[in-house]
């Protein structure tokens, strides 16, 4: 459970929220504007504390973990697709991805080679030396998906990944996402409220009002 | 962590509006503090220069003398006195006054006499030309040859001018390792003769130079001539109370020291507002980093590193600034009393660290309280 203030500010944003994920799977958490599918990404990220509840990750407590320990199991385990993709202006577009890396204290000049490396990945090892600002929508989220995978992390959430795009460079990004980066050794976690991506999710759950209200398997997983 | 630097810094400098003011700022405060220092400590080291050139051990003086060029003339019997104590191998008598030198041209020109002890000669200056034995002859002078040296029209060896309406000889050219504070030549000669040359209460001698048998008979010596009812200091303690004198009893100080600290506050406030809008401009997207898995001391880092190196290098033009503007201003006015000193560079470096500390405190601040939940609120 998650609830912000106290006595008559309260506000419940997550309501006994009970779930779980697999890898190899891609999840899909969807609901209206305020219905907490944020707030719950940020309570499975390691982000915002629950006021009550726990969190497993690999057979561990996360929220048992002080706060360096939390910075490190996100390093270590987790990768994150933004909504804004909060990339750095001022560097390159290689500078961006090899961040990660570099959190983890790789030299810089071995950050970098992964960096283009990943960034083959999602096709833009052309783009490596260019800003951010000179991206395209798309480019720049392959770019931020490219940051997120490039440690190899168990585990990816995107918050929104298609919310700035066009209808086809959406699909194509998620599908991009669905057939070359999820694996049986990595979990997905999509939050969003994009109909028009729904068709590549293994999984769905519907919230609403801080609750979920539904769970639906999809013939995705199937396949 | 050699690469999270690399990040700070290209982070920083690919900023090139930020990071060029940062750097303006910070020079020009740097600048206008070592300069204000500077040319304190040139003011003071002028201030002392008679007793920097003189270079006696210990110095015996009225008690109420505050600077050398305020002397206050003793009896002739304590220089016998300070001769018998025991401890003090020699003491001689030192004279210094002010007279008038009368040009060729009629005009007049401040001077400031150096009476030597006629025996010895001690405390006298090295020379460039003549014969310092050449004192002993009659109306003999020798000249400082330093940035006042040409308000006497370059007087040689061999020039005859007036002094106090007496003939005088110059009989040899001195080098002077530090010039004067009040911008007037200097001139040499024996003790008898510029008592004999310039007017004078009924007490002549302006001061005693000493020399101990040993360095550890000084406090002793000192001891006893306090006993006497008078004041011995050693060089260094005399130049520590003139520069007392002008940091505390003019004007000088005080107004120096305001400027400096006025400086400090420019830099201080270019460097923290400019590094605080930086913060602030990339804020959320610090949060991504501290969302991916950053933790406090690695964002601490990052801005400590920019702090320092933008103050560092701010820092380091600022003094080469001054340096060059000094020497310029050497080149055009000879006598221009500016000094950088190790103390000065310590002390705007002490500064420029606290500069460094406030501004990147108030980035690490805000960044330290950055919500990374923020950035997927959007």
């Amino acid at each position: 459970m998650k609830w912000f203030g106290e006595g008559p500010t309260r506000t419940d944003a997550i309501r006994g929220v009970s779930l779980d994920a697999h890898f190899g799977e891609m999840l899909y958490i969807v609901g209206p504007s305020g219905s907490g599918k944020t707030t719950l990404l940020s309570i499975l990220s390691g982000i915002l504390r629950p006021s009550s509840g726990t969190v497993v990750v690999q057979g561990q407590e996360i929220w048992r973990l002080d706060e360096d320990a939390l910075a490190e199991f996100r390093l270590h385990t987790l990768g994150f697709v933004f909504q804004d993709y909060h990339l750095f202006p001022r560097l390159t577009t290689a500078e961006n991805v090899a961040i990660p890396l570099i959190l983890r204290r790789r030299p810089w000049a071995e950050a970098l080679h992964t960096a283009l490396r990943f960034l083959e990945i999602v096709g833009l090892e052309s783009r490596a030396e260019l800003p951010p600002i000179k991206l395209s929508g798309g480019e720049q989220q392959r770019v931020a998906i490219a940051r997120a995978i490039v440690a190899e992390p168990d585990i990816l959430i995107l918050d929104e990944p298609t919310a700035s795009l066009d209808g086809e460079t959406g699909r194509r990004i998620v599908e991009f996402i669905r057939t070359q980066i999820l694996s049986a050794a990595r979990c997905i976690v999509v939050v969003t409220h994009d109909a028009r991506i729904a068709e590549f999710a293994d999984r769905t759950i519907t919230m609403e009002d801080g609750r979920i209200t539904q769970v639906v398997e999809s013939a995705a997983r199937a396949q | 962590m050699a690469s999270l630097l690399t990040l700070a810094f290209k982070l920083l400098i690919n900023d090139r509006a930020k990071f060029a003011a940062l750097i303006l700022g910070l020079t020009f405060s740097v600048f206008l503090m070592v300069q204000m220092i500077s040319m304190f400590s040139g003011i003071l080291l002028r201030a002392s220069s008679t007793v920097l050139n003189t270079g006696a051990s210990l110095w015996v003086m009225d008690p109420a003398v505050t600077t050398v060029a305020n002397s206050i003339p003793m009896p002739d019997y304590v220089l016998d006195a300070v001769r018998s104590l025991d401890g003090v191998r020699y003491a001689v008598p030192f004279y210094s006054g002010g007279a008038l030198v009368k040009l060729r041209d009629g005009t007049y020109q401040s001077v400031n006499v150096i009476g030597l002890d006629d025996t010895s000669l001690v405390g006298r200056p090295p020379l460039l030309e003549g014969r310092i034995e050449d004192l002993y002859a009659d109306n003999a002078f020798v000249v400082v040859r330093d940035a006042e040296y040409d308000k006497l029209e370059r007087p040689t060896v061999g020039t005859t001018f007036e002094i106090n309406d007496h003939r005088s000889v110059v009989v040899g050219l001195a080098a002077a390792p530090v010039s004067g504070l009040f911008g007037i030549p200097t001139l040499y000669t024996t003790y008898r003769r510029a008592i004999e040359y310039i007017p004078s209460t009924r007490f002549t001698l302006s001061y005693i130079l000493v020399e101990p048998k040993s360095v550890d008979r000084l406090p002793q010596i000192q001891a006893e001539v306090a006993r006497l009812g008078y004041r011995a200091l050693t060089a260094d303690e005399f130049v520590h109370q003139i520069t007392l004198f002008y940091m505390f009893r003019t004007g000088v100080g005080t107004n120096l020291l305001i400027m400096t600290a006025i400086s400090f506050l420019v830099g201080l406030s270019i460097s923290g507002q400019t590094f605080y809008t930086f913060i602030l401009e990339n804020l959320e997207r610090f949060g991504a980093p501290k969302a991916i898995g950053a933790k406090a001391r690695d964002l601490i880092e990052v801005i400590l590193f920019q702090a320092l190196l933008t103050s560092l290098t701010g820092y380091g033009l600022g003094v080469g600034l001054c340096a060059v503007l000094i020497a310029l201003a050497k080149v055009r006015l000879p006598d221009y009393s500016s000094t950088i000193t190790y103390a000065n560079l310590l002390l705007a470096f002490v500064m420029v660290l606290v500069i460094a500390g406030i501004s990147s405190y108030v980035g690490i601040r805000k960044v330290i309280r950055l919500e990374p939940f923020d950035i997927f609120r959007g």
